[in-house]
């Protein structure tokens, strides 16, 4: 054992316990006016110690335990086969895939509608990761304010719904598009960025959005948000028990079934599927498209591309309009689905784990990131029994994930093109 | 066809090309060769689009063209390669070679999404072309491969099978046979020449290999610390004083 591994393990266990000692074994007491400090039970201390005497273990073997982690990926047992050729494999894909849109269609008549609301907001979150994916995994362009245009998208029904009273199937169209149209003006002011220093902007500009809508209170209705957002029809029904906006039916007593509350949840999921799928369907398009093949080869090396005649303008605008378009979407799903929103839901930490949903999914890699999607959606809930350490688990399981296996999940597999021989 | 006019280039204090001229000829190969750091790859990031020039001309067909964005000058049919390659090299063979024809493509996002008979015909033809040019640069059985997971005297035949499906008229080759051992030297010896004799391309070519750059050269340019040293036909050159005194330093 090299004697840095004991320095820096001792070094390790002292800062846990400078940081964990004040936090955790000093409690404030307050009795009548005077607010004294008393030090923790004994149990506490204890605990304290023993998770220094772990980190210290931890950093000492962490090479050995590292490469440990690193190996027990290798005993997957599929690992060793031979890959399928690739024309089998892509028919297969593409009817596993079917057969999961269809078991969607069919699975929330089946569940509670508490996992049918879960699994509205997975298919948004599957559709803002989509987006980010283009702009983040396609185009290489780190933006770290994807939120922003979540945000834009929602409001834009908020508002239009608000105050022209305007439905969810025409504010759906609008929604996208405004939120295109700031993708396209953040791009301008970023088109020389990258990496880090681009970063930083995209950060900004999606504070800034989210700080105009907690202040613009006469407009956006400010912290309080706003509230009644209609849900979708369905051809002019509605789906409430008493109709809201003259001249709409109620879809239960059109069908002349029950009401029943669930009709509502179900029909949001299945919007949620239909827009997830379409998402995922032209994004799919464009990659074997040239925009996507340009998206990539700006990635790549930028200087090669724009010595072939490629316009980074272009290539870049394009990249962060249609990213933009596709978070659009999902906002005006998101505040149909929750009926009410304020800037709280568009905090930055949506835009990190919108990013590391699509990290995690393996970049570029759309059914990667659609799986990604589902387990940082939903482990967090499965996660609950553990109530306040759940983001801790939530942490860890990332943690290891990028130990495992840095590429993501599922990472991007390149499009095989057969070139056909020529007469 | 190109005519580079007394071309300098100032970077602050340093003056790393200074009142270089240089044109070239339709169906012609035209070498610049230089000592180390003489500033050839600075005239050719002139030429691209890459530098502003600080000084002088530079006519394409006719057209002044220096100040104008690189991509404009690439899709005006001047095409380049890089002294280090610059390949994707997360995409693959083919990728590379159609992420280079997009002009050729429909770029419209429409036409794309649903597929038109238009779309489809030419991505049809840029796949043609693609498989045309690994053909005939030998890589086709590669054509799948990621880029980057090539040997590197494969990688500088793609680099230069990548300039030709867009259909260049001028080709800028930056250092070509650096890092090839000297048979793909000689296979690029004869690509060259074909590009040349085949496909009606004029070259404009850095190179430190002399008997590759002695054997096709119709004329060549010698530059030294960033001026113009000497011009001429590879005889000519061969023999002048000042060309072997750079070279070889002064005894």
């Amino acid at each position: 054992m090299a004697p840095e591994n004991i320095k820096h393990a001792l070094f390790c266990a002292v800062i846990t316990l400078v940081i964990a000692y004040p936090i955790l074994g000093l409690n404030l007491v307050a009795s009548g006016a005077v607010v004294s400090l008393e030090g923790a039970d004994t149990t506490t201390v204890l605990a304290i110690v023993v998770a220094a005497v772990v980190v210290f273990l931890f950093q000492l073997f962490r090479d050995s335990i590292m490469t440990r982690l690193g190996t027990m990926a290798r005993l997957n047992p599929l690992s060793g086969r031979e890959p399928m050729p690739q024309s089998k494999r892509a028919k297969l894909e593409s009817w596993l895939l079917t057969g999961l849109v269809v078991l969607a269609l069919f699975w929330p008549f089946f569940v509670s509608r508490g996992s049918v609301d879960l699994a509205t907001l997975v298919l948004i979150y599957v559709m803002l990761a989509l987006g980010l994916n283009v702009v983040v995994g396609l185009a290489g362009l780190l933006d770290l304010g994807y939120v922003a245009f979540y945000a834009v998208g929602a409001y834009t029904f908020a508002m239009l719904s608000q105050y022209t009273g305007m439905s969810f199937w025409m504010a759906l169209p609008i929604g996208a598009c405004l939120a295109a149209l700031f993708g396209l003006v953040l791009g301008f002011p970023v088109l020389r960025l990258r990496g880090d220093y681009l970063a930083i902007v995209t950060l900004g500009f999606g504070e800034i959005i989210r700080i105009l809508l907690n202040n613009w209170t006469n407009l956006t209705g400010g912290p309080n948000g706003i509230g009644g957002i209609p849900e979708p029809t369905l051809f002019g029904m509605e789906f409430g028990r008493r109709i809201k906006e003259e001249g709409n039916t109620s879809f239960h007593e059109t069908l002349g079934i029950a009401y029943a509350s669930e009709h509502k949840v179900i029909f949001l999921y299945l919007i949620a599927l239909v827009l997830a799928v379409i998402t995922a369907l032209v994004i799919r398009r464009f990659m074997r498209m040239p925009v996507g093949r340009a998206w990539e080869a700006l990635r790549e090396d930028e200087i090669a591309a724009r010595s072939l005649g490629l316009s980074r303008t272009a290539v870049k605008l394009s990249a962060f309009t249609i990213g933009a378009f596709f978070a659009g979407f999902a906002g005006t799903v998101f505040a149909s689905k929750q009926g009410f929103i304020s800037p709280e839901s568009f905090v930055f930490l949506e835009s990190a784990i919108i990013l590391a949903i699509v990290v995690l999914g393996g970049m570029g890699s759309q059914i990667g990131v659609i799986l990604a999607a589902i387990a940082v959606t939903i482990l967090p809930e499965l996660a609950r029994e553990f109530s306040d350490y759940r983001m801790l688990v939530f942490g860890a399981a990332m943690v290891l994930m990028m130990v495992w296996r840095p590429q993501g999940l599922l990472p991007m597999r390149r499009i095989h093109i057969e070139l056909k021989d020529q007469g | 066809m190109l005519e580079v006019k007394n071309l300098s280039m100032r970077f602050g204090g340093l003056l790393a090309v200074d009142q270089v001229s240089v044109d070239v000829q339709e169906h012609e190969i035209v070498s610049i060769i230089g000592p180390n750091g003489a500033g050839k790859t600075t005239v050719f990031n002139c030429i691209s689009g890459f530098y502003k020039p600080t000084g002088g001309q530079i006519l394409f067909e006719g057209q002044p063209i220096q100040g104008k964005p690189d991509y404009k000058i690439s899709r005006m049919g001047m095409v380049r390669t890089f002294q280090h390659v610059r390949l994707f090299g997360n995409m693959t063979v083919v990728e590379n070679l159609l992420v280079a024809q997009h002009r050729h493509v429909n770029t419209n996002l429409l036409a794309g999404l649903l597929k038109t008979p238009d779309y489809r015909a030419r991505e049809r033809r840029s796949l043609d072309r693609a498989r045309y040019w690994l053909d005939r640069v030998g890589l086709l059985e590669l054509a799948n491969r990621e880029a980057g997971n090539l040997a590197y005297g494969q990688q500088r035949r793609l680099e230069i099978a990548r300039c030709m499906v867009t259909e260049p008229k001028l080709l800028m080759l930056d250092e070509p046979a650096a890092g090839l051992n000297p048979a793909e030297t000689r296979e690029l010896d004869q690509l060259i020449v074909s590009l040349k004799e085949d496909y009606h391309v004029s070259v404009l070519l850095i190179e430190h290999d002399m008997s590759l750059v002695m054997g096709i050269s119709d004329r060549i340019n010698v530059i030294s610390q960033g001026r113009p040293l000497a011009s001429g036909r590879p005889d000519e050159i061969r023999q002048n004083d000042d060309v072997i005194k750079a070279y070889l330093g002064e005894a």
